[in-house]
């Protein structure tokens, strides 16, 4: 899966594309590693832009979890924002929206972050 | 093939509360707000019917005991929860005073799985047969220990049936009572195995108190291979998927959601949701069922679709 990201102020955004099941989720996970390693360094937090998930299966929320668990431990956080519906309903069915932080919009994770990173989000 | 089920409550028996059915009773008479019911028959209909599971129903009850009927002379049965006993007088009725032949399955030996044994009563029945198989070394131990000073004041020595301990090796077929029948190892403390029933070109899986390591991917598609085109899979979906990953992680049981998603890749053909969290209420229950239908909607892509039901006790499944 890419994982391509953007910085705003104190925030990184990832933007996931695609599936994440039982086949890629240990793949994600090493690569979203890095970047969580990244934001801890920076005192950033990282938001996950999912506009681009088509479906998460069981095996890819367990991953966002771990991943989360691991932001938490090294002072940072992980927040995702944009679902697509499908990928909704599944977090809600499953009641992950109680394990992750979520959000409606990328920009309502930023404004979450800081003002700043929302601002950088609007310029752009 | 029938399964019928006689518990089906996890961990500890759950009886409804006075304040549970009069909440019961108010929510269906607001359902009913405006229709007239001309007789019994009109108004039992409308409660089988119209009303949702949780107010028509409940999950129940008793802990841990499903029953195969094979169209055999002798009795096969998963478990012995407290819906033994239940079970037990459904066998001495049936049976007349004749005494009975039962084969027991037990998945483990922790306590909501053997507690109905002294209280099933064609065990104290002079001629009764009881084979109790099990891949557990300790299942004669469990049993004797439980009905052994000071926790109940019959020996398991006084029973009158003839009781036979009969261990079976895990992941093989073996032919039991003309049952073909499977014992997989399943994660849970102390172990627990699951089994896979086949007769008559039907296949049952029960497959409770075992939970499913999502990083594992070999253990998923083991559990895909036990699982394999089964008419039905009792799955132990006692809790959320959240809580079944975080806070109740090693805990040993299972999800809705991943019932339906072994299932899903399995091509089963009837997942029933089992061994409820006692915390749960009927409510809470059916949301639980609901959501699993749901979800089973959302990612079917291109399969036959998966019946979801939450099992109750005194449901019965032909096949």
């Amino acid at each position: 899966m890419t994982l391509s990201f953007r910085n705003f102020d104190a925030a990184r955004v990832l933007a996931p594309q695609g599936r994440l099941d039982h086949d890629n989720c240990e793949a994600f996970q090493a690569d979203l590693l890095p970047h969580v390693e990244a934001c801890s360094r920076e005192g950033s937090a990282l938001v996950l832009d999912l506009s681009g998930l088509e479906y998460v299966s069981s095996a890819g929320l367990r991953c966002l979890m771990v991943a989360a668990k691991q932001a938490k431990s090294k002072s940072s956080r992980i927040i995702v924002a944009s679902l697509q519906p499908v990928v909704a309903e599944i977090i809600s069915i499953s009641r992950f929206n109680l394990v992750l932080e979520v959000f409606p919009t990328t920009r309502d994770a930023l404004a979450s972050v800081s003002p700043q990173a929302a601002q950088a989000f609007d310029r752009g | 093939m029938r399964v019928r089920f006689w518990g089906t409550r996890g961990s500890i028996p759950v009886a409804l509360t006075s304040a549970d059915i009069r909440d019961k009773l108010a929510r269906a008479l607001l359902a009913a707000s405006g229709r007239k019911f001309e007789s019994f028959g009109d108004a039992y209909a409308f409660a089988k019917d119209s009303l949702p599971l949780s107010l028509s129903h409940t999950f129940g009850g008793h802990t841990s005991c499903v029953e195969l009927e094979t169209g055999s002379n002798e009795y096969f049965v998963c478990d012995m929860g407290s819906g033994a006993r239940a079970f037990g007088a459904h066998v001495l009725a049936r049976q007349g005073g004749r005494p009975a032949i039962v084969n027991v399955f037990m998945s483990h030996m922790h306590w909501d799985h053997v507690m109905g044994f002294p209280f099933f009563g064609p065990a104290y029945v002079p001629g009764t047969r009881l084979r109790i198989y099990g891949c557990h070394e300790s299942l004669e131990h469990a049993l004797r220990m439980q009905q052994s000073p000071p926790g109940f004041p019959v020996p398991f020595d006084v029973l009158g049936a003839k009781i036979e301990f009969i261990r079976l090796v895990p992941e093989q077929a073996q032919e039991v009572r003309g049952l073909q029948v499977t014992p997989v190892l399943q994660r849970h403390s102390g172990d627990s195995y699951g089994y896979r029933f086949e007769h008559g070109g039907r296949s049952v899986v029960y497959s409770t108190d075992s939970e499913h390591k999502l990083e594992d991917r070999a253990e998923t598609e083991r559990f895909v291979r036990f699982f394999r085109a089964a008419d039905l899979v009792i799955f132990d979906a006692m809790y959320s998927l959240a809580d079944a990953v975080s806070v109740k992680a090693d805990w040993g049981h299972s999800s809705n959601v991943v019932g339906v998603e072994i299932c899903q890749m399995a091509g089963a053909r009837h997942l029933v949701l089992f061994h409820h969290e006692p915390a749960n209420d009927d409510a809470a229950v059916e949301v639980l069922l609901l959501d699993a239908r749901r979800l089973e909607e959302l990612t079917r892509e291109g399969r036959a679709p998966l019946k979801i039901s939450a099992a109750y006790d005194g449901l019965e499944i032909d096949l």
